[in-house]
């Protein structure tokens, strides 16, 4: 059996059900959207993720329909929309703020689209029922929103924006409202439901966990400018820049010099008075350029002695332990300074711990457990 | 619960009986026997009687209530848009010139504005009667209206309205199904309110009122000036305690509708 993988950006033939052309949004003297190109495909599941600011909710806006782009052109399934008015796009939005009708209902707020598509009574009944169905709201149908929790809440607006079958579905910040616990059964829900509907999902947040949990492509902005789109294994393992390595997740960066040492391979001088660092990659550097070794911190690996066969071996002292439970985060200072952080899975009890703080120790890494960054 | 200091208790007192003494004493005296207003002879509902069969009167009381139901209807509609373009309409050109004149008869005296409205009549040669009080107290309410509204209008969560859009509402569908529904509760304060304005307005309506309409008020005003009769005083308790009734009634609703309210949210929330 062959596991077809879901990668339509992979395929050429593949016609993408969202693009963006050069699309630029100026509000006054500010940029919000920066001549920025993008495709999104059918069934995907894409997050525009990125700090307030960076312009991921102007782009699902404009989208939705409440702003129009100050250049550029933007098509849903080949045709520009900008002409079209919000109540005309097939595309429907989930808010940040849910924005249920406190006047109506739950069951009259997932009717209410579909009311104003002229649906008959009974094709609105039974489409709301589904809905309902879907969500597991069936008993609180009666209901008014401040009758019900905020994670129903959630969850009749899920229902009430996927009613009509929308092309699309926007998700501004959707869990953003929800504790902890709550955010990660939902974003399993939102999942599945994604999965059982068949419908495009763009979701804009700035929790990375949340992008690298639901999203099939993960869309890093800054600045009004899309960083990289990829899944989220690529954009945590092989980030294009310092900006994105940085912004998912831990990351140590450790600076230097480049010298080609062979096929993708390359010597990196970091500190005189110390070996170079053995690094793979495939991103090219000429002689003497400067550069950035970003390495996570769970793929340095920590130990008492030299370890014999390491790419890459560094001795330093432990400044710092964060117990986090299953892990434990280990900060270790080293001669030059720098601070290096290198993560271990607490597989024995507290009590069974190899190290502690001062203790001196050599942080080990493979040739290709990092990725080499331009400046 | 803490016992109220002396000083506490004085305060208030007076400041009660600053307000209330006059009325009190209107309300004693509507149920004198004696027909000097002045002197005590004995309790007697017979000022009630002979008001009820006052036809001026009660000519003047049926005028009122038509002007108040009329001019307040289309001032809370006109204060109701103005309000909507203000808070909603965006940056265009002379906003804030807009919302200060809409703004300024609140503080225009009274005495301006009726003598205007008079000239205004005149000119265009509008017979002076029940329609032009109307169209005054509407010119005058509308801003009440319009304060009220737009201050629900800002702390409306914008959001809503784009989900009516983004769910195929057109604009005035959105405006009709969702915003005027969220907003009503303002929108009847604002129409009570032009209601009581227009109910007890004396100085515009004799500017804008003629021969054959003579409000309440006009009515009261030119009685008193004969001397006071009981048949006043028994018909300002009227009013008095219409009042009285009508905003007690009002406080109560919304008191039980905010409890309710939390009582839902919060069994909401344990469930």
């Amino acid at each position: 059996m062959t596991a077809s993988v879901f990668e339509p950006w992979n395929d050429p033939e593949a016609k993408p059900l969202i693009h963006f052309q050069n699309v630029t949004k100026r509000y006054g003297e500010f940029t919000a959207i920066d001549n920025l190109t993008i495709d999104i495909y059918e069934r995907e599941f894409y997050a525009l993720l990125g700090p307030s600011g960076c312009g991921k909710t102007t782009l699902m806006r404009m989208l939705a329909g409440f702003e129009t782009p100050t250049e550029g052109k933007i098509f849903l399934a080949g045709q520009d929309i900008a002409p079209v008015p919000p109540n005309k796009r097939a595309v429907n939005m989930m808010f940040q703020s849910y924005a249920l009708f406190p006047h109506l209902s739950i069951w009259e707020n997932i009717a209410f689209g579909l009311k104003r598509e002229k649906m008959p009574k009974h094709d609105i009944s039974d489409r709301v029922d589904e809905m309902l169905r879907l969500t597991r709201l069936e008993k609180f149908a009666r209901r008014k929103p401040h009758q019900i929790s905020g994670g129903q809440r959630q969850r009749v607006a899920l229902a009430r924006s996927l009613a009509k079958h929308p092309k699309l579905l926007l998700l501004d910040e959707p869990l953003g409202a929800l504790d902890k616990k709550l955010r990660q059964d939902t974003q399993f829900e939102l999942m599945d439901i994604q999965e059982k509907t068949g419908t495009t999902f763009v979701i804009v947040t700035h929790d990375q966990e949340e992008a690298m949990t639901v999203a099939s492509r993960v869309a890093v902005m800054d600045h009004g400018k899309i960083i990289q789109v990829a899944s989220p294994d690529r954009i945590y393992e092989s980030p294009n820049s310092v900006y994105v390595a940085d912004f998912i997740g831990d990351v140590n960066l450790i600076e230097g010099t480049a010298k080609p040492n062979g096929n993708e391979a390359y010597a990196m001088s970091w500190h005189e008075g110390h070996e170079p660092l053995t690094v793979k990659s495939p991103n090219a550097f000429s002689d003497g350029q400067k550069c950035h070794l970003a390495i996570r911190p769970e793929k340095v690996a920590i130990s008492a002695e030299k370890p014999a066969d390491a790419d890459n071996a560094v001795q330093g002292r432990i400044l710092d332990i964060a117990y986090l439970g299953n892990i434990s985060t280990y900060h270790v200072e080293l001669p030059t300074g720098a601070v290096i952080k290198a993560q271990t899975a607490n597989t024995r009890r507290i009590a069974r711990r190899a190290y502690t703080w001062e203790d001196t120790v050599w942080l080990s890494w493979t040739a290709t457990a990092g990725v080499l960054l331009a400046d | 619960m803490n016992r109220m200091s002396w000083f506490n208790a004085v305060s208030l007192t007076l400041g009660f009986a600053f307000l209330y003494i006059p009325m009190v004493i209107l309300v004693i005296f509507s149920f004198n026997e004696s027909k000097l207003v002045t002197v005590w002879a004995g309790f007697s509902t017979k000022w009630y009687g002979e008001l009820m069969q006052n036809e001026a009167f009660l000519n003047a009381a049926w005028v009122t209530i038509k002007v108040a139901v009329f001019s307040s209807t289309m001032a809370t509609v006109l204060g109701t848009i103005a309000a909507y373009v203000l808070v909603r309409g965006g940056r265009f050109m002379g906003r804030t010139l807009f919302s200060g004149m809409i703004y300024a008869p609140l503080v225009m005296p009274e005495v301006i504005t009726g003598l205007s409205l008079l000239l205004l009549f005149i000119g265009i040669g509008l017979d002076r009667g029940v329609f032009t009080i109307v169209l005054a107290h509407t010119t005058f309410s509308m801003c009440y209206v319009s304060v009220v509204v737009s201050s629900r209008l800002v702390t409306f969560d914008r959001s809503l309205e784009e989900a009516a859009l983004d769910l195929g509402c057109s604009p005035a569908e959105a405006f009709r199904l969702v915003t005027l529904p969220i907003i009503a509760p303002a929108v009847i304060s604002g129409w009570l309110l032009a209601f009581t304005l227009s109910l007890d307005d004396l100085v515009i309506a004799s500017f804008t009122s003629g021969p054959s309409a003579t409000t309440l008020p006009i009515k009261i005003f030119s009685a008193v000036r004969l001397g006071v009769s009981p048949e006043i005083n028994a018909l300002s308790t009227i009013m008095i305690s219409i009042v009285t009734v009508g905003v007690i009634t009002a406080s109560l609703v919304t008191k039980h509708q905010v409890a309710r309210q939390k009582r839902e949210e919060q069994a909401a929330e344990r469930a």
